[in-house]
């Protein structure tokens, strides 16, 4: 397969949308071990949800 | 299940969590026949191989807009029906159709310089997008901006209907105006104008890639539902060590 003459471009294009959807699929599952994190901390510290279900579980 | 079980926070975390392994599968093997499909794909008569940059573009300009749509309809979920998931999938979808955009941009900008000579054109298309572009910023910063989510939802509902005049704008400036852009190839009437061979692969990477903005959606809506539980329980316990 080539690319002919503006294979940078369209390499480039490819490598940025891939970096960036890594990017954002890193951001949220680094969001959601944080936020996780957090509720177990509470819930560690004697705070309980109203519904006395535990603070992490779903 | 309704909507309206979906309006309990539990309900549809526990759902999420069923359905997230299997859009993420289903993602990731349309984005793989998308990508090879458009790595196979012939070499256009005029444009050569940097017509396989559209494989990305499309998709990319296509979900820009949806998710901007996608916050509209959660919008009037906000400010007319009050469903209380309705401001976090707004504020979930923010970032997600933030980059969207800019991937929209940055590729159609590496599409145009060997196209049309130049990077940039102050025409419409190119313009109304990064003015959609501009009002995803506004939004997110809007949501870091007030402290009560409640009260931050309705002036984001209120920026995002008010950002929807710019959609119409979007799909029809190139009839509208003379732009550099080329005109609407897909979603036009009298059907495509795109040959299969380019069709098909840019079909499979806009399910493909739809099907990744549902994905991270629905991930970042847990996200934020587990945001403001954190955020709730911390108020509780500063009413506890208050008292």
């Amino acid at each position: 397969m080539s690319l002919g003459p503006y294979a940078s471009f369209i390499v480039t294009s490819y490598a940025l949308v891939a970096a960036i959807v890594v990017i954002l699929i890193i951001w949220i599952a680094i969001d959601y071990r944080r936020q996780r994190e957090r509720l177990r901390e509470l819930e560690a510290s004697g705070v309980t949800r109203r519904s006395g279900r535990t603070a992490t579980e779903i | 299940m309704t909507l309206i079980d979906l309006a309990n926070p539990t309900k549809f975390l526990s759902l999420t969590a069923r359905m997230l392994p299997w859009l993420a599968g289903a993602t990731a093997i349309l984005l793989l026949v998308g990508f090879y499909q458009a790595a196979m794909a012939p070499d256009d008569y005029q444009q050569g191989a940097t017509v396989k940059i559209m494989f990305v573009h499309v998709p990319n300009a296509w979900l820009a807009m949806f998710v901007w749509g996608v916050m509209t309809l959660a919008a009037l979920g906000t400010l007319v029906w009050r469903h209380p998931l309705a401001d976090v999938a707004a504020k979930a979808a923010a970032p997600i159709g933030a980059a969207f955009t800019f991937l929209a941009l940055v590729t159609g900008s590496l599409w145009g310089r060997p196209m049309w000579g130049t990077y940039w054109e102050w025409d419409a298309r190119l313009t109304s997008v990064l003015i959609l572009f501009l009002m995803y910023l506004g939004l997110m910063a809007l949501w870091r901006a007030v402290d009560d989510p409640s009260r931050a939802a309705r002036a984001a509902a209120i920026l995002t209907l008010v950002g929807a005049l710019n959609l119409p704008i979007i799909k029809f400036s190139v009839d509208w105006w003379n732009t550099l852009h080329q005109p609407a190839s897909v979603m036009r009437i009298g059907g495509p104008s795109l040959d299969r061979a380019f069709l098909i692969p840019l079909l499979v990477m806009a399910i493909g890639f739809t099907l990744l903005f549902v994905t991270l959606h629905l991930a970042a809506m847990r996200n934020e539902i587990l945001r403001r539980r954190v955020r709730s329980l911390q108020m509780m316990q500063a009413s506890q060590q208050a008292a």
